[in-house]
């Protein structure tokens, strides 16, 4: 139990840098943190305590196996991320180059 | 035939770039055919639907195993709005589209964006409705930020800021669930909540709650969508108001809520809530606005609150009202986002109190926004008008007399809005200002005449669509988690 509310811990970390800081860059490893946070969990979920890899062979037997499930959805989830990512770091290269700052406070063009 | 939803868009999506190198044109032709193949396909579904819910299973692994994908009223409805409005808006693109200099990729967007919006609604497995609906997102994302001016890749930030915390939202429910149930196969899930603690599904249901209505742009969760579509190019701004919100937000939550965890009482207090506060705060928001798309961006919270706040009341007639508002919202605000894109077309600016006496230099712009103008405030007998009728008679048999009051007085709020639109903007007369401004170019034409037409006919003929399109879709969410026997059959 403590691993999944350590895991939300991190999750709530990603999440507070990626509101709150004024800086884009920190914005951008706060979207980091908070999917590598969600990978973390979607992993501890398909783990199971002393068991095997989920491999079928005549040889092999096992009695309870790790759910490859989650695995194959992280591995979705990290190319997900990966787009989100690169395009955030795009938009913010474009938004240094229009406005001259990496500071959200000082990009507000759009209010007045 | 269910996969050709997706196959279409994202085969498109692959070839128009590599078509753009050889001849531009050739990229506007073959992501205006798709637009149009996709349109002929989705009104042939609600046919395909007589014979019952359809279930497709990808690469021959039955339901419960493998990812699958379910067609039920609901999906028709949705397939129906997405790619009526994806049609128009690529039609409009044919020509406002060639102001960038990169227009082979705009296409692929597009395309990419609508395999997204029908892969979220034709999915029948809940990772793959996330997966698409990053599809959608990421598109649309960049769409925002197409124009890369100052103000665009501003409101694109933000815009996927929100839009990274509801994903993660979204996702973070998706693993509660797989941690409860082991599954993802949506039908699975709700036949094997039951088991589940309680207190493990409201806390699900509460995260898909947050991240949907982030991507709904429900108030409290609407701060972005004003500054993102008003930001985006006109065709996407249409697409992002008329289909995007509705699509990842709305459909995505209903099917979550009613046929996964089932509906009741306390979803329909929520939803109602959200709804009554959408609509007011998203009114009074609008009606101090001077800039065009800005104005229409905050009517669509406006709107958007109905939709919820007719599902929320649970009755049949409260979610036919809703599901009837979404599709005339959807078409209504695409037309009024269309006609300012023309304006802005035509004369290069916004501000309505700048703008002068278009009414004469420009008279399908001019005629077609008044019509959706009239739709929006709920005029009989144009579209909007049965939509809202319908939800405020439902609100007062379900007893919610002060839900059903502040509906009117919305309309009436909006109606005055939209008056200051047409008054600035078209009827008004200063000296010669207009003088100058040409009608915009054919195709935008006629993508405006083609929705404007749609919000006549759907307000005369209410009966026939009331009775093919939406009531199939209120039957499928008042089937609720009959859902999982429609589509895994009925377990023996």
């Amino acid at each position: 139990m403590i691993l999944y509310i350590l895991c939300l811990i991190l999750f709530s970390i990603g999440v507070y840098c990626l509101l709150v800081k004024k800086n884009l860059v920190k914005k951008i490893v706060g979207l980091g943190i908070m999917e590598y946070a969600l990978n973390l969990f979607f992993i501890l979920l398909g783990y199971r305590w002393d068991s095997d890899a989920p491999i079928m062979d005549k040889n092999i037997v096992i009695t309870s196996f790790v759910d490859p499930l989650p695995q194959a959805l992280i591995l979705t989830s990290i190319v997900i991320g990966l787009g989100v990512t690169a395009l955030m770091v795009a938009i913010a290269v474009r938004v240094y180059g229009k406005y001259k700052t990496f500071n959200i406070d000082e990009i507000r063009r759009l209010r007045e | 035939m269910l996969p050709i939803f997706v196959i279409i868009p994202l085969g498109s999506a692959f070839l128009v770039p590599l078509v753009s190198r050889m001849r531009i044109s050739l990229a506007r032709v073959l992501s205006l055919c798709s637009g149009a193949a996709l349109l002929f396909f989705s009104v042939k579904s609600i046919w395909w639907l007589e014979a019952g819910v359809r279930v497709y299973a990808v690469g021959g692994w039955r339901p419960p195993f493998g990812i699958c994908m379910a067609l039920d009223g609901f999906t028709v409805l949705m397939l129906v709005v997405v790619n009526i409005i994806g049609f128009a808006s690529l039609l409009y693109s044919m020509d406002y589209a060639r102001r960038y200099t990169s227009e082979g990729l705009y296409y692929t967007l597009f395309c990419l964006l609508l395999a997204g919006l029908n892969g979220v609604v034709i999915s029948g497995d809940l990772f793959n409705l996330f997966v698409f609906l990053e599809i959608t997102s990421i598109a649309s994302y960049a769409l925002v930020a197409f124009g890369v001016e100052a103000e665009e890749l501003e409101a694109a930030f933000k815009y996927l800021v929100l839009g990274a915390v509801a994903s993660a939202l979204i996702l973070l429910g998706i693993g509660m669930f797989l941690g409860a149930v082991s599954t993802l196969n949506m039908a699975d899930i709700s036949r094997s909540l039951p088991v589940v603690s309680p207190k493990l599904v409201l806390y699900g249901a509460a995260l898909f709650i947050a991240g949907f209505s982030i991507k709904a742009g429900f108030v409290p969760f609407h701060a972005w969508l004003p500054d993102a579509h008003p930001s985006a190019p006109a065709p996407m701004s249409a697409m992002l108001s008329g289909v995007v919100i509705k699509t990842i937000g709305i459909y995505a939550l209903l099917r979550v809520i009613f046929s996964i965890i089932g509906f009741n009482a306390v979803f329909s207090e929520i939803f109602i809530w959200m709804g009554i506060l959408s609509m007011v705060i998203g009114v009074i928001l609008a009606i101090g606005q001077w800039d065009f798309k800005r104005l229409l961006a905050y009517h669509s919270v406006s709107q958007v609150g109905y939709v919820i706040f007719g599902i929320g009341l649970g009755t049949p007639l409260g979610i036919i009202g809703g599901l009837f508002h979404l599709f005339n919202h959807s078409l209504f605000k695409s037309l009024l986002f269309l006609n300012a894109g023309s304006v802005e077309y035509a004369t290069e600016c916004r501000q309505l109190d700048k703008l002068d006496g278009l009414a004469e230099a420009m008279p399908v712009t001019s005629r077609t926004s008044l019509v959706a103008s009239l739709s929006i405030a709920g005029i009989p007998p144009f579209c909007g008008f049965w939509s809202k009728l319908i939800i405020i008679i439902a609100a007062f048999q379900a007893h919610r007399y002060a839900g059903a009051v502040t509906c009117i007085l919305v309309s009436i709020v909006t109606l005055a809005s939209f008056l200051k639109v047409q008054k600035y903007a078209f009827i008004r007369k200063l000296k010669d200002a207009a003088s100058g401004v040409k009608e915009v170019p054919l195709f935008m034409k006629i993508a405006m005449l083609l929705l404007a037409l749609l919000c006549i006919l759907v307000g005369l003929f209410f009966i026939p669509v009331l009775n093919t399109l939406i009531k199939p879709a209120a039957e499928a969410l008042l089937a609720g988690k009959d859902y999982a026997n429609l589509i895994l059959g009925v377990p023996r």
